[in-house]
């Protein structure tokens, strides 16, 4: 199924959840915030949260910044 | 410096350092590491951004900053609305592990003045979420009264625009401003050398926060040195109380013994 991650398309397998989407990307999940469809989720839910089609998935972490 | 005993306290969390820094600009994290430890800071600025999927190998700043070690304080940079600012600092409490966050609603690309309206709106929303919003603000004593009265345990006015250098434009609002509201005050934004980040400790301010300053100069290292003493300076300066201007000499040899 198709889901949308960063403004990206991409195929991942039925039933996926958050955390495994992460570990796929190689992403430490203790660094991120993960909004799923506007909502932003839980860490501890990572692992429970379950993908649909059509998901939109924001990955964001922190980066240099001062005020801009 | 007695540091001991000049903790500044905000919210109940004590900051070690006087001199916040911010971490973009930066030619590389090495760099960005080096300065910071050069500057003597103990809070750095963040922002908050998609992760880059495509390039994995991507280093990622908290390799070099270790949250341990610093105060990370994530800010709203780049957002021009209430909701977005509101919607980022969400996303940098779920990212991180404290309700710390440095509020920006900004009103302008040009000048990237804050909308102070938006800000105060912003500012309750997270209040009320439980945040502990430190809100970048003009130079106006009226909107800093309001930020404490809603809750900020801290305002943050600006010196000048945000990378201007010009340094502080305003001297007697930020006067007013320390004067009127009882928080501590971080003079934010639009410092261009030590001697700017020095004037606004003897000015009375709490904190100065900076980041192009550093990033931009030409030995970022040394200069993140050069203000870790301004600020030291300025702020024994405003503890030892300075003398008064006098518009005639003062002689300080004494006239007894002279032939």
């Amino acid at each position: 199924m198709i889901i949308h991650v960063n403004g990206e398309s991409r195929g991942i397998g039925d039933g996926q959840t958050v955390a495994a989407l992460l570990h796929e990307l190689e992403i430490r999940a203790d660094r991120v915030a993960v909004e799923l469809n506007l909502e932003i989720l839980d860490r501890k839910d990572f692992e429970t949260r379950g993908l649909r089609e059509g998901d939109r998935v924001e990955i964001l972490s922190f980066i240099g910044g001062g005020a801009r | 410096m007695d540091t001991i005993n000049d903790r500044l306290v905000i919210a109940g969390r004590e900051f070690k350092s006087r001199l916040w820094v911010g971490t973009g600009k930066y030619k590389d994290f090495v760099e960005t590491k080096k300065a910071i430890e050069a500057s003597g800071a103990d809070v750095v600025t963040v922002a908050v951004r998609r992760v880059n999927i495509t390039d994995r190998s991507k280093e990622n700043l908290l390799d070099y900053l270790d949250p341990k070690k610093y105060i990370i304080l994530p800010n709203t940079a780049g957002c021009y609305t209430v909701e977005d600012a509101v919607r980022y600092a969400r996303l940098a409490r779920a990212a991180g592990v404290s309700d710390l966050v440095k509020l920006e609603v900004l009103g302008d690309e040009k000048t990237l003045f804050p909308d102070t309206a938006g800000l105060i709106e912003a500012a309750k929303i997270l209040i009320k979420e439980g945040f502990i919003v430190l809100p970048y603000t003009n130079d106006d004593p009226i909107v800093a009264k309001k930020l404490v009265d809603i809750g900020c345990p801290a305002v943050m006015p600006l010196a000048a625009p945000i990378g201007s250098g010009l340094g502080i434009r305003n001297p007697y609002n930020l006067k007013i401003i320390m004067e009127t509201v009882k928080v501590p005050i971080i003079v934010d934004a639009g410092v261009g050398t030590a001697s700017d980040a020095a004037l606004a400790m003897e000015y009375g301010a709490d904190a100065v926060l900076m980041n192009t300053a550093i990033a931009g100069a030409q030995d970022p290292i040394a200069m993140a040195e050069a203000m870790k003493y301004g600020v030291w300076a300025g702020r024994l300066a405003y503890k030892a109380g300075r003398i008064p201007r006098k518009l005639y000499a003062t002689a300080s040899s004494p006239i007894e013994g002279m032939l």
